[in-house]
């Protein structure tokens, strides 16, 4: 029985990561084609990075997902206070939403936000990557934020206003402090969106603003280039190092 | 030589149409211990933080020092709160939730330095200032939360039900320390609590509060020894009411026939009439148990008994069914001293340990309408 489990894990495993494995490993190969290895050798790495086209999209990917990230981080937050913190009318049709935009389809949105920029004449391109970016990070970033506060002792405010702060010193020097780790995983959940983004994305980018996942989905699709395997692996440390951040912010936090 | 510290004057509050305090007045004075005490929902924490500025109310006002302070927000008022669950600030060491008082006023750093030392020092905490809160056990951070309270040397702490948390043992501690602590300091302190046992031990004064009312404002010994209603007898300390029926008045006695003794009192503070029913009040420890041979008392045999270490207490079933506490201490000269289940006794008290109350809806009678009874009399 014991046998039969391990194994049965071995192979869900397996099938998790000898995909990425074999993506890691076939970035190192020297051959042409993917079947067959010709040896170690880092050319891939080298056109990737010879590539300006490609080099552009991943720094236009970088800074929209910083952006977006820290704009929804911040409206977001703010929501998340003004939900938790303040009764007031429409507060229920408010929150309701926040679940709409997060449950709908990403086609739907991704439709009407093209058309209500259309509507509004507004020219596709960062401005408009970054709004769709935001909407939908938004409620992620409440949802983390709110998770935090549920657990807020409602105390410390008082027993800061009570030593002499005023609302705004409070909220710097105690709600703030109190509240960054969530506003930490809120702002790496909105990045790790906003950077592996297609569908929104394909929907209101323009040709003046092209990102690393439409670049890539427009390599591929005339053929899988081993540029594409190293620009991956690329992808996969950066988002473990971002993993890894996360995990010791939060452990820190917790002390 | 006592002065007005606080007066809250004509206090309404209400919270979704129910009304939490009602007309509530009351002053406290420079440097006393007053205790706010009730049962849950009685209204003292609103009472409380109506003080510290957390809650404004609807009607009335609140003055310090004969400066109307109602509309005052928490951070200008020259008072300090020690919360129920400390309210220690999470992210900040011991030393920097002591200081945060004192950074606020915008201090020079060696003269926080100082005063958070002087503050961790008196709650014996000085070595662990670096330490984080949850390093600390409840005990030492209730004493953190106090420190953080007293450092601003405030005119009056406000404590919000601050031992609730601890254990039985540490909150004896605890008390101990909190009455040398407002010795030491001088400051006036307002006391949250639901804990009769504690009221009364740390006191100067109690306020009985009930539905947003005050039922009794006195000295412990007052509010113990002679309750203003059934609901200040009932609530603090334990007690008999036996059914009393007035036989007689003759100037300032009376005769009350209570379970078919006829005893003779002296006239309570209130109007009395011929066969009115009053309560008769005995704690448990003015019971006298005595043999059931003895002339006096009721007769009543033992349904319970409960061994307290410094005294037996003991349940009584009277012969109409009616169950009386006695709670005696031990004699040195009957170390055996003990009571069987269903042993036959009589039960009695000395004349004048017991306190009379009317029966509810009977108000007690105002200064006035004393000296209007008293004249009518003559």
């Amino acid at each position: 029985m014991r046998w039969l489990a391990r194994s049965y894990l071995a192979l869900v495993y397996l099938l998790l990561y000898v995909p990425i494995a074999v993506l890691i490993v076939f970035s190192f190969n020297d051959s042409r084609t993917g079947y067959n290895w010709g040896g170690f050798s880092l050319r891939w790495y080298e056109s990737l990075f010879n590539n300006h086209a490609m080099v552009q999209a991943m720094w236009n990917s970088l800074w929209l997902a910083l952006t977006a990230a820290t704009v929804s981080t911040c409206i977001g937050a703010l929501t998340a206070l003004a939900l938790h913190r303040y009764r007031f009318r429409g507060k229920k049709v408010l929150n309701g939403m926040l679940f709409v935009v997060m449950m709908s389809p990403e086609i739907v949105l991704a439709i009407s936000l093209l058309g209500l920029f259309l509507l509004l004449g507004l020219k596709l391109g960062y401005v408009s990557l970054l709004l769709a970016h935001v909407t939908f990070c938004l409620p992620f970033v409440v949802i983390t934020v709110m998770a935090r506060l549920s657990g807020f002792d409602e105390r410390l405010p008082e027993a800061a206003r009570d030593l002499g702060a005023s609302d705004f010193t409070m909220t710097r020097t105690v709600l703030i402090p109190v509240i960054m780790p969530a506003l930490m995983a809120g702002w790496l959940l909105g990045f790790t969106l906003s950077m592996d983004d297609v569908v929104v994305s394909t929907f209101v980018s323009g040709p003046s603003y092209e990102i690393l996942p439409l670049r890539i989905y427009s390599m591929v699709r005339v053929g899988l280039k081993p540029e594409v395997n190293a620009l991956g692996t690329l992808l996969l440390v950066f988002s473990l190092v971002m993993l890894m951040l996360s995990q010791w912010i939060l452990s820190r936090s917790k002390q | 030589m006592t002065e007005t510290l606080l007066s809250l004057s004509g206090i309404s509050k209400q919270f979704d149409e129910k009304t939490v305090l009602d007309e509530l007045s009351l002053t406290i004075d420079d440097g006393e211990f007053i205790t706010l005490l009730g049962p849950s929902g009685c209204g003292k924490t609103t009472l409380l933080r109506m003080m510290a500025g957390f809650e404004l109310p609807d009607k009335g006002t609140v003055t310090l020092s004969g400066v109307d302070i109602t509309q005052t927000p928490p951070e200008k008022r020259p008072l300090n709160t020690v919360f129920q669950n400390y309210a220690l600030f999470p992210h900040m060491s011991v030393f920097d939730n002591v200081a945060y008082g004192l950074k606020m006023e915008k201090r020079p750093k060696a003269d926080i330095q100082e005063r958070v030392e002087e503050a961790l020092a008196m709650v014996q905490l000085e070595d662990f200032a670096k330490r984080k809160p949850h390093q600390l056990s409840g005990g030492q951070q209730q004493r953190v939360a106090i420190a953080r309270a007293v450092v601003k040397r405030p005119k009056m702490l406000l404590l919000d039900e601050p031992l609730s948390a601890l254990d039985y043992k540490l909150r004896r501690t605890m008390q101990v320390e909190l009455k040398r602590l407002q010795r030491e300091l001088g400051i006036t302190f307002v006391f949250v609590t639901h804990d009769q046992e504690e009221a009364l031990s740390m006191s100067d004064r109690i306020v009985v509060l009930k539905d947003g009312r005050i039922q009794q404002l006195g000295t412990p010994r007052e509010v113990y020894e002679r309750p203003a209603n059934v609901f200040t007898a009932r609530f603090v300390g334990q007690t008999n009411f036996f059914p009393g029926r007035v036989t007689s008045i003759e100037g300032e006695r009376i005769s009350v026939d209570v379970f078919g003794l006829n005893r003779d009192l002296s006239k309570p503070p209130f109007r009395v009439a011929m066969n009115q029913s009053l309560h008769v009040l005995l704690r448990p420890e003015d019971i006298r148990v005595l043999a059931p041979d003895d002339t006096e008392g009721v007769a009543g045999h033992i349904v319970e008994r409960n061994y307290k270490g410094s005294t037996l207490d003991s349940v009584i079933e009277l012969e109409d069914g009616s169950h009386v506490m006695a709670s005696e201490f031990f004699d040195e000269d009957d170390p055996a001293f003990d009571y069987s289940i269903g042993e036959r006794v009589r039960v009695s008290w000395v004349d004048g340990w017991e306190w009379l109350l009317a029966e509810e809806g009977d108000e007690p009678l105002t200064d006035e309408e004393e000296l209007a009874a008293d004249d009518a009399e003559h």
